[in-house]
């Protein structure tokens, strides 16, 4: 009976080809604008850590002003000092812990044959790999004695392995850079957090470093301080290591605690260590240190902006509207068989019988405008990414987002849909015939 | 067997009740032709309607074939009307997107018969109607008689043991239906028992047994009519 169904699904489609691609496309338009708008939203809100975003912490410490909050009303930095950061990194009071910050500098890659290039740098401990899982396609992190000894030791991104080394293995061999030579201790696989919580600094779905190298060598090469620097207090000299000793914050500070009783003791540890520093006349302001879990970091942070979540709903309403237009036209198709069902009813079709075969229909339109709703979905996305070329590695089309939508059109069209259908079977099947 | 015992139909609306049949009591046996007669708004058409299970009753008792109908579910219902009785309509009720061979096939795609089964019954029963070799052939492409054929067709082909037809010659001029009636009658001589309305006196004279209805009862008879005296409920 099923094949019967779709015979007479096919059939009634193509005798009404026009009507049924208007209905198709007002699907597919509000299935199109609904999952770019989605895809967006899914990609910028989602926790690019998940298995693990409750065991790591973003450290704040209030070392401001005493007569202003750093950040109303009354929140610490997001940044930590290079004395504190090196201060709670050296102190290995949690399972894992990192401090980092961008920079950049000259590559000199001349024994490569290259000219040449500005590479961004991301200055970092050792446990930065481990605790965001960073992949490795060759080697891996630097070691606790390269870190202790300021080794000249650097991990490259992919893509700058691909530009200096040909793409092949480079672990072991020398780099040219900041004037010294470095030996290449590991290359990454491909990696892209977004949004890339450990550092929002140049925007949340900023592109990752070129180059990492141990936190201690931003001292040595006295390396320019990227990302957002900030200050309370004027610095003491010009000097490189004043800035360094300074109240300014240009850290980021991850740790990473296992559970409960891990984080309660590690903010032990950072009552005691602020209490510590309040006695060499640091900390002016109250006690006010906070941990902050992935998912309540990304929060805090508003990664997905007020405006794209309005857009969101914009888009939801727009596909609720498309559904409602495409449930008008069925309705206005459907109305003109209304004698049909009636005589089928008359010549032995039960209700159910002729809601499914109805359905089928129905289905197929919802089906068909869904999947090109999704090929407008690509269209329109590959836009958006060649309009917003730093979007570009963050716009995937999700499967989930995707199937979703077409669910929520195909059950959307079937209600909207069957509505007729049901008000049509409701009547004696002799009132139906006389229509 | 069609018995039929003090049936009450009431159509009501906003502003009026119309009681288009009381106390209607009828009993068709196997085999007959009856003419039904009757002014416009006698309630022919609802008794015809609610013989074949197209139209619900409010009061009475009526059984087909044995079985009480009352209180049967839409899918019950369905399953009967789709085994037992066969319908033909004054304005031939064809599907116009489907052709000849797809028209008859619709109650049998209900009925549950294979391709093989449903493919001879077709054939067979536009054969019989004269149409045979029209079988993809559009409702549009042919005559309101040969329209009333294919109705015919479809009504016969799953072997029914009614036929109920609703002026079936009121939409042809007298040639056409005089060969409708013929083959109504042809059809009546083949054991399928035949409930006609009619306006036509001349059509419901040619039929076994002719009820006139008025007020939505049976008035008057002509031929052999039965009245039934008492339905059982172990008939159930």
């Amino acid at each position: 009976m099923f094949k019967y169904y779709v015979q007479l699904a096919l059939s009634s489609i193509m005798r009404s080809k026009v009507h049924s691609l208007l209905t198709m496309l007002t699907i597919a338009l509000g299935i199109g604008a609904c999952t770019i708008t989605l895809t967006l939203v899914s990609s910028m809100s989602a926790n690019p850590i998940s298995h693990k975003s409750e065991q790591l912490f973003r450290v704040q410490l209030d070392n401001w002003d005493p007569n202003q909050a750093a950040i109303s009303p009354d929140l610490p930095p997001e940044f930590v000092t290079w004395t504190d950061a090196n201060n709670i990194v050296n102190a290995k009071q949690a399972k894992r812990q990192s401090a980092s910050a961008i920079t950049w500098g000259m590559v000199n890659p001349t024994e490569q044959g290259l000219t040449p290039f500005l590479a961004l740098m991301r200055v970092t401990s050792k446990d930065f790999f481990p605790m965001f899982d960073v992949p490795f396609i060759y080697g891996a992190g630097w070691d606790e004695s390269a870190e202790q000894n300021n080794d000249y030791v650097v991990v490259l991104s992919k893509e700058t392995n691909q530009r200096v080394f040909n793409g092949v293995n480079s672990v072991g061999k020398t780099l040219t850079m900041l004037g010294a030579t470095f030996t290449v201790v590991g290359v990454l696989d491909d990696w892209h957090m977004s949004p890339k919580f450990y550092d929002m600094s140049y925007g949340a779905f900023s592109a990752p470093e070129d180059i990492y190298l141990p936190l201690g060598l931003k001292a040595v090469f006295e390396l320019p301080h990227g990302g957002i620097t900030s200050c309370w207090k004027p610095i003491e000299s010009q000097r490189y290591d004043a800035f360094l000793h300074s109240e300014c914050i240009n850290f980021q500070l991850w740790v990473e605690l296992e559970d409960g009783e891990q984080k309660a003791q590690f903010n032990q540890y950072l009552t005691n260590y602020v209490t510590q520093q309040k006695t060499l006349g640091r900390f002016p302001r109250p006690l006010n240190n906070r941990l902050l879990d992935v998912t309540q970091w990304l929060e805090y942070k508003q990664v997905v902006k007020q405006d794209i979540q309005v857009m969101f709903w914009l888009s939801v309403m727009f596909l609720l509207v498309c559904l409602i237009n495409a449930a008008s036209l069925l309705s206005a198709k459907l109305h003109t068989k209304h004698s049909e069902i009636g005589l089928r009813r008359a010549l032995g079709a039960n209700f159910s019988q002729i809601i499914l075969q109805y359905s089928v229909e129905i289905v197929f339109i919802g089906l068909c405008g869904g999947i090109l709703g999704v090929l407008l979905a690509i269209f329109g996305l590959q836009g958006v990414a060649s309009l917003y070329a730093g979007y570009g590695q963050l716009i995937e089309l999700d499967l989930t987002v995707v199937t979703s939508v077409i669910a929520l059109a195909v059950v959307g069209t079937i209600i909207a849909g069957l509505i007729p259908v049901y008000s049509a079977c409701r009547p004696a099947p002799a009132m139906q015939i006389k229509q | 067997m069609l018995t039929m015992n003090n049936i009450g139909k009431v159509f009501t609306t906003d502003v009026v009740q119309t009681h288009a049949l009381r106390d209607f009591s009828l009993q068709v046996n196997e085999g007959d032709f009856l003419a039904v007669t009757g002014t416009s708004g006698s309630g022919k058409t609802t008794f015809l309607n609610v013989a074949g299970l197209l139209e619900t009753f409010d009061s009475g008792q009526y059984t087909l074939d044995g079985q009480d109908i009352q209180g049967l579910n839409d899918r019950a219902r369905s399953q009967l009307r789709n085994e037992k009785i066969g319908f033909i309509f004054q304005s031939f009720n064809l599907i116009p997107d489907l052709n000849l061979f797809d028209n008859v096939d619709v109650p049998l795609r209900y009925r549950g018969f294979n391709a093989s089964q449903r493919k001879e019954r077709i054939i067979n029963s536009l054969e019989r109607v004269g149409l045979g070799k029209r079988l993809k052939h559009l409702p549009s492409q042919l005559s309101g008689g040969q329209q009333q054929r294919v109705a015919i067709a479809r009504a016969l082909a799953g072997s029914p043991r009614f036929l109920l037809a609703d002026e079936p010659t009121g939409n042809l001029d007298s040639d056409m239906a005089k060969s409708v009636m013929a083959l109504l009658q042809e059809i009546n001589q083949s054991g399928t028992t035949i409930i006609m309305v009619t306006h036509d006196k001349t059509l419901a004279e040619q039929a076994q047994r002719q009820i006139i209805v008025r007020d939505g009862k049976v008035c008057d008879s002509t031929g052999p009519i039965t009245r039934p005296e008492s339905v059982s409920a172990t008939n159930v």
